[in-house]
């Protein structure tokens, strides 16, 4: 029995269960990682998951069961169990379901990968971070880590409507962190970003990272900091790295746009979005820089696809166009109650897991300067970069973001490195007060976004580039 | 339990055929049935369930280790498991910290089980559901109900073996009106003791308690957190202070013999105090392990390579991402003041009267003459490692208090706050005698406290800015 057997097994079996529509995704997982620290290897794990799940829609209610078999037999009693879970659902009934129509595609895809990333030798991939950590050590961390992960997804997606579609996605990335330990506090450094920069690529990925060439520096600037002065508390001109200003995306514009959370399905978890349907179109995101796209189809950025996990095909949208907001990531069911004409950015973090709206490649257009500009440019104020803690609420307006380095800037010039910057904010304020945008485009991967109940691990990208945004409040602190 | 102990044991026997008989194996073996029941908007719109034995096997061979896991569990499957496992061991860089396997000791039998949990049903789950919603009164609610059953079998090739079985059920919903929430969550071993017509009507009181609140300056405020707050406490002392790795890269606050916490402050790790599995991922035995007595820190959770990097051995909690991680004790109970009433951990006191919805609360709010009430804690994260400084947020409602009496909603304030100065000797001014089981967002982990009186916390910014 073919995967695609087994899909449309299950898929049969809900429909004669009395779904009125049902899909099913069977996933075959690969996943490697290895971590050292110290100049030892800490952790080498190497996982395997195979397994369907598959959703059933009874009425105006669905149900989703997942089993790691394969057989004809047990994918037929998955999708009952999946229609019989939605008609226990139908005891708590909401308003009727609707699907935005989405062509039924039979189709392959698979991401690009120039060096099969689980190809490379153990001892290769070993001895790579076993250097880079003994450098740091060298160089004066107390604590030297380096970390890579490797994810290798088939999958196979079958609906009632007909699509077929099969795609491998190959991601992995990695990084290096050190820490010095001082009295009474720690102080980071990581290159490139604290547990690594991650994208749908092979090795190739990790090797352009050259984390052993930044070894040593790292680990110079993670003791520099243990004296560094703090940074000043107060309102000043604030200009964010790459790094940071990937984060910045994601939590305050990304998981603002999701269309689940402003519908309220996610209110008493991950909460809800400060954004109103009613001003889609009309609303003042940020300045005029702000251009926002929803791009799965970028080579190699970390959430890419060819084809979302409800068989819509990959699509570029503008998600903020000229600060003003004029698109949401949806699924086909949210998108319907909203009225809107689009889903595309449903997924699932694995067979066993319930596909919902994630975010793909949410991220910045290039703006016309480049980080030395801004500096240049900026008379008094502090540049930060690489996230160290991050925190916002539940309507995603209100954020405290921690960088690992600050720097002063004075009259066009950094200057002084300073400990411990963070800053703090209201989302939309925020962004109004983008000034100058950096066209150094980097499509930051972020591997650990948590959202869902059962929790779901998202691969999310963010192109972004360093920006100054006025008169921002910094240097938080107990 | 047996069909589990029987591919420990086969997995076992293929290690010592295909790598040899050198070769160290740990084999964990789990069956899993989770299943959930979501509702948004006060209908279920997220209901799913997933069946599925997990391998677990991690091999140290010639100086080497590596670990691996398949969903795969026939002849095929087990096989390919040990053979990538050994090659991954083979080409793996020397461990020098290899701390062996758990030697064989014996292994508490199955404790609190209930088999009506294990294997509720979908309208079991959907008609808790139904009584939250329709408790909330008109209120639009959302939350989730969800119960899961683990069974389990340990084997290694030292000859230690174990087996369990766990079953856990959990209920968290809020209420909703006019941009006001309440919340009411509750773990219990026992899908028969989660009453959602009880929880639905708390989150309902509390929610309309929260309409209008208006905007307080930031600045340092005396609180009453209740228990949903004090969980995210325990859960940060726990992952960043009581955490022997993070303890020995000496990231922790955590000094073992000092008299760092209020004298009533005593914090245990009890994983056996609920339905759970008697062992860890090393198979070393779970026990209860004390962490804080009467404001003294008294130890640090480890596993066996953290163990014995300390010298002190595990202390039961081998754990998955253990080697990133580090071990971290996840069953974390603050004991309540007088030993308690005896009243059943999570049990959810009646009166719903408004902001303060039991009498637990009611009776420390009492004693305040100006401070807030808080009822949850969100997104939480280190600002500082070393001295535990956490920023976040307040949800699911504020207020204010004045002269024992809540008089006014508060909007929702940023906080940045170091957990260990808060509950230092002399900031705790008030402790309940009911605690209260708050679910992880996993299973198998949770939270036991009573509500907590402190004298400061530091508010630093409103939702507003």
């Amino acid at each position: 029995m073919t995967e695609f057997d087994a899909a449309t097994a299950a898929v049969q079996a809900a429909l004669d269960a009395g779904a009125r529509y049902a899909d099913a995704r069977v996933m075959h997982r690969r996943y490697e990682s290895m971590s050292a620290r110290n100049g030892d290897i800490e952790e080498l794990t190497q996982d395997e998951s195979i397994g369907l799940g598959v959703r059933a829609l009874v009425g105006s209610s669905w149900g989703f069961h997942a089993v790691p078999e394969l057989s004809e037999a047990a994918a037929r009693e998955a999708g009952r169990r999946a229609a019989a879970t939605a008609t226990a659902s139908a005891r708590v009934p909401g308003p009727a379901v609707d699907l935005v129509p989405v062509e039924a595609t039979v189709a392959s895809w698979a991401s690009g990968c120039e060096v099969d990333p689980l190809g490379v030798p153990l001892s290769d991939k070993g001895d790579l971070l076993v250097r880079a950590t003994e450098t740091m050590r060298a160089h004066g961390a107390d604590l030297a880590e380096g970390l890579y992960q490797i994810w290798d997804t088939a999958k196979w997606f079958v609906s009632s409507e007909g699509h077929r579609i099969d795609q491998r996605i190959r991601e992995c990335g990695g990084g290096i962190s050190a820490t010095s330990i001082g009295d009474g506090e720690t102080q980071r450094r990581s290159w490139p970003s604290y547990r690594g920069q991650y994208g749908t690529t092979g090795w190739e990925l990790v090797d352009s990272l050259d984390l052993a060439g930044h070894a040593a520096r790292i680990a110079e600037e993670s003791r520099e900091l243990l004296t560094a002065p703090e940074c000043p508390a107060g309102e000043t001109d604030l200009i964010l790295g790459g790094e940071q200003l990937a984060l910045q995306i994601h939590e305050s514009v990304g998981h603002a746009i999701e269309l689940d959370r402003i519908l309220g399905w996610e209110a008493a978890f991950a909460g809800t979005s400060w954004l109103d349907l009613t001003r889609l179109g009309s609303l003042r995101y940020g300045s005029d820089l702000m251009n926002i796209t929803i791009d799965p189809t970028i080579p190699g950025a970390l959430g890419s696809f060819g084809f979302d996990d409800e068989g819509s095909p990959a699509v570029r949208r503008d998600a903020v166009r000229a600060g003003r907001w004029v698109g949401v990531l949806a699924g086909r069911d949210s998108a319907a109650v909203a009225g809107l004409g689009y889903g595309g950015s449903v997924r699932a973090d694995g067979w066993a897991r319930l596909p919902m709206v994630r975010m793909t490649n949410v991220g910045l257009e290039p703006g016309p300067h480049t980080l030395d500009e801004i500096i240049d440019a900026t008379d008094d104020g502090v540049l930060m970069d690489v996230n160290r803690s991050w925190s916002i609420d539940d309507k995603r307006l209100n954020f405290q973001f921690g960088c690992e380095i600050g720097w002063e800037v004075k009259k066009g010039r950094r200057g002084r490195m300073l400990r411990n910057p963070t800053y703090t904010g209201i989302g939309p304020v925020f962004w109004r007060s983008m000034d100058m945008l950096s066209s150094e485009i980097v499509p930051w991967g972020t591997p650990n976004c948590g959202k869902g109940q059962p929790g779901q691990v998202g691969h999310t990208g963010h192109p972004a580039a360093p920006a100054r945004f006025r008169d921002v409040r910094v240097g938080v602190r107990a | 339990m047996s069909a589990e102990r029987d591919l420990a044991g086969r997995v076992v026997e293929l290690v010592r055929r295909i790598a040899g008989p050198q070769a160290q194996a740990e084999v964990v073996v789990t069956r899993s049935d989770l299943a959930l029941a979501r509702f948004a908007n006060s209908f279920i719109h997220q209901n799913v369930a997933e069946s599925g034995t997990t391998v677990r096997l991690r091999l140290h061979t010639d100086g080497r280790t590596a670990a691996g896991s398949g969903s795969l569990v026939d002849t095929d499957g087990l096989t390919a498991l040990v053979e990538r496992t050994r090659t991954a061991a083979r080409l793996a860089p020397p461990d020098p910290a290899w701390p062996g396997l758990t030697p064989p000791a014996p292994v508490p039998a199955d404790g609190i089980f209930d088999e009506a949990t294990a294997y509720a049903s979908p309208d079991e789950r959907a008609a808790r559901v139904r009584a939250f919603v329709d408790a909330a009164g008109g209120l639009e609610a959302a939350g989730y109900c969800r119960t899961a059953y683990r069974s389990g079998a340990f084997a290694n090739s030292a000859g230690q073996s174990a087996v369990g079985r766990t079953a856990e059920a959990a209920m968290d919903g809020i209420a909703r009106t006019g941009g006001s929430d309440g919340v009411a969550r509750l773990c219990a071993d026992r899908l028969a003791d989660i009453d959602g017509a009880a929880l639905g009507a708390r989150a309902a009181a509390k929610a309309r308690a929260a309409a209008d609140p208006v905007e307080l300056p930031p600045g340092r405020y005396e609180v009453v957190l209740e228990p949903a707050a004090v969980a995210d406490l325990l859960q940060n002392l726990a992952w960043y202070g009581f955490n022997g790795k993070r303890y020995a890269e000496r990231q922790s606050f955590a000094e073992p013999g000092a008299a760092q916490f209020d004298p009533a402050v005593t914090l245990v790790d009890d994983p056996l105090h609920a339905s759970g599995l008697p062992y860890d991922l090393e198979g070393t035995p779970r026990r209860a392990l004390p962490l804080v007595e009467a404001g003294t820190t008294r130890g640090v959770a480890q596993d066996r390579r953290s163990g014995a990097e300390a010298g002190t051995g595990s202390t039961g909690h081998g754990m998955l991402g253990g080697s990133t991680f580090g071990p971290i004790p996840r069953n974390l109970r603050l004991l309540p003041a007088d030993g308690g009433t005896g009243v059943a951990a999570g049990a959810v006191t009646g009166g719903v009267s408004g902001a303060v919805a039991d009498p637990d609360t009611a009776a420390l709010v009492a004693g305040m003459t100006r401070g807030l009430l808080v009822t949850d804690f969100w997104y939480t994260r280190v600002l500082d490692p070393k001295r535990l400084v956490i920023t976040g947020l307040t949800r699911n409602g504020v207020w204010l208090v004045e002269d024992g009496v809540p008089t006014r909603a508060v909007r929702d304030f940023r906080f940045t706050e170091s957990y260990p100065r808060a509950l230092g000797p002399g900031g705790v001014l008030g402790l309940g005698r009911t605690p209260v089981r708050q679910p992880d967002r996993v299973d198998g982990a949770w939270w036991e406290a009573p509500p907590l009186r402190l004298a400061s916390w530091n508010f630093t910014g409103g939702a507003s800015g």
